[in-house]
């Protein structure tokens, strides 16, 4: 066993994800100072921040594509910064959505869904074709399955990918700044999807700059400056109650809006 | 460009339509005489040039022709062969290289370092000494036995192309960008899933073209096999220019390869053709 300074809790409300003194830096540059929080079962976290502010970083480090410098990330009771654990096992327990959707080009609509299902949870083909059709049908786009990505519109293609991460009903869905790419007439199908995954219960991380999105969808809000935790709480807490300055500065930004 | 629907049409652009026909036949018009021109000027320079006729009957005999035909398509079988299991093992091993050279496990270190060495040293020497040290070298080491030339040569076929292919395959691994990458992993994929599933595919779509290249210009290469003394089209058509003193013959091969090349000319040129049209759908220019 690993040494483990701190040791996850047990039981039905454990947190799903739980961050402890999580660092990072790029060369000299430290991107991320230290951020500890968690996330429990069906809730909806939304991490705010400026641009450059780390967001970006801290879901890479979530999802294993870039290693921590220190500190430790907890997923259920495995500590995925273990250079032990299976990391392919780890990410595959997590769903992932970009900010440039990157679905496969090569492949058509349903390829793209089921193939982490098929080839990573070696679901029989036709039961994840069927599961895939289902989850298609359920966002009006069953008759897109044999279309190829460029075909799509990017709210199309931003809601593909949703369905593709969900297809094998990961334990976190991490969402990146997913509607960053798409022109403003779209974005509101994409949240409206999202909305629905937190009415389910669907345990989510999501870094955005939709803000009036984040304020009624979210259940806590974390907002990340200059690669330190400024604010942790509900939306009221955070968006509207926070006397902290820089916090103040931050959403006065889009106060405007 | 006519419209059927005979909507209204301003002026102007009666005009513009006008001169575009215009500007179009003058162009079709000016490529037909310089055509014309040049095709007179050669075949002047070849009617007053004092050898034409001696050059005309070594090179275009139509007697000759006709002899060596039978016998050099003959040979052009062994081409085909050779080129057949070529292109497999020139597949097999160029892959390899290119996924040598784009790993970044640092157990691979020294494999990289060789697979360097060796598409270096390899698109470095010319293609015959190639073929001398493996169709002269191996037999030479007495380790094997008897090996048909043919087999050698197809080895050192391999051998060269492996390296110019493996090439271009890494320039198409490096260029799928790296968000697939990223993208495939946050499913749970292996690296050797991704690169199998995902980079290989979209790799091999953007590198087409200039493998489709590497290809017709191996099919023209396996002619050299002939040096090693192979009975292929090249080799067929020399004993028959040894007998005769007519270089005929090599004619006839040339236009047995030109043949066999052409349909996959006309192939890559429609692939590219089409790849050029889907990525460039937002202009002319």
């Amino acid at each position: 066993m690993s040494i483990t300074t701190s040791t996850p809790e047990t039981g039905p409300e454990a947190p799903v994800l739980r961050l402890d003194q999580v660092r990072k830096s790029y060369g000299g540059n430290e991107v991320l100072k230290g951020i500890s929080f968690d996330i429990r079962p069906h809730e909806t976290v939304a991490l705010l921040g400026p641009s450059g502010s780390g967001k970006s970083t801290l879901m890479k480090c979530i999802n294993l594509l870039e290693r921590v410098n220190d500190g430790q990330i907890w997923l259920g009771d495995t500590d995925i910064t273990d250079p032990r654990v299976d990391r392919d096992r780890c990410r595959s327990r997590i769903g992932v959505v970009f900010q440039q959707f990157n679905l496969f080009p090569h492949m058509n609509v349903l390829k793209n869904v089921t193939l982490g299902a098929i080839k990573v949870h070696g679901v029989p083909k036709d039961q994840a074709r069927e599961r895939a059709l289902e989850l298609l049908d359920r966002i009006g786009m069953r008759q897109k399955a044999n279309a190829y990505p460029d075909q799509l519109s990017g709210g199309q293609q931003q809601r593909v990918a949703i369905v593709r991460s969900l297809m094998t009903d990961p334990e976190l869905l991490l969402l990146d700044e997913i509607t960053s790419a798409l022109d403003p007439m779209l974005v509101g199908e994409v949240l409206e999807m999202v909305s629905e995954l937190t009415d389910k219960g669907t345990t989510i991380l999501m870094a955005t700059h939709e803000m009036g999105f984040a304020h009624h969808a979210a259940d806590r809000i974390v907002l990340l400056l200059n690669g330190v935790i400024a604010e942790n709480g509900s939306p009221r807490q955070v968006m509207d109650e926070s006397e902290n300055p820089r916090t103040k500065e931050f959403f006065s930004h889009f106060r405007s809006l | 460009m006519s419209s059927t629907a005979q909507v209204h049409i301003s002026d102007v652009q009666r005009e513009r339509e006008q001169y575009d026909r215009r500007q179009n036949l003058q162009s079709v018009a000016t490529s037909i005489v310089s055509t014309l021109v040049l095709a007179f000027l050669v075949a002047l320079g070849l009617h007053y040039a004092p050898g034409w006729p001696k050059v005309k009957e070594s090179f275009f005999s139509g007697k000759y022709f006709a002899q060596a035909f039978p016998k050099v398509l003959q040979g052009l079988w062994l081409n085909l062969q050779v080129l057949f299991f070529a292109v497999i093992g020139v597949a097999i091993l160029g892959t390899l290289l290119a996924m040598i050279r784009t790993s970044r496990s640092p157990f691979l270190f020294p494999l990289r370092a060789l697979a360097q060495i060796y598409t270096t040293i390899m698109r470095g020497i010319p293609m015959i000494v190639v073929l001398y040290l493996i169709g002269f070298g191996i037999p030479g080491l007495a380790i094997f036995g008897r090996i048909p030339v043919a087999l050698l040569g197809t080895v050192a076929v391999i051998l060269s192309y492996s390296a110019y292919v493996a090439e271009v395959l890494r320039a198409g691994f490096e260029d799928v960008s790296p968000s697939q990458r990223a993208s495939a992993r946050s499913l749970g994929l292996t690296s050797g899933q991704t690169l199998r599933i995902v980079v290989i595919p979209q790799a091999l779509r953007k590198v087409a073209p200039a493998l489709m290249n590497d290809f017709i210009s191996m099919q023209k290469d396996v002619g050299l096999i002939s040096v090693l003394g192979a009975v292929d089209a090249v080799r067929a058509a020399q004993i028959l220019v040894a007998t005769s003193y007519n270089f005929t013959p090599y004619v006839v091969a040339s236009v047995l390869f030109i043949a066999t090349s052409v349909p996959f000319i006309l192939l890559n040129d429609w692939y590219s053709n089409r790849l050029r049209k889907r990525e460039q759908s937002g202009g002319m220019v």
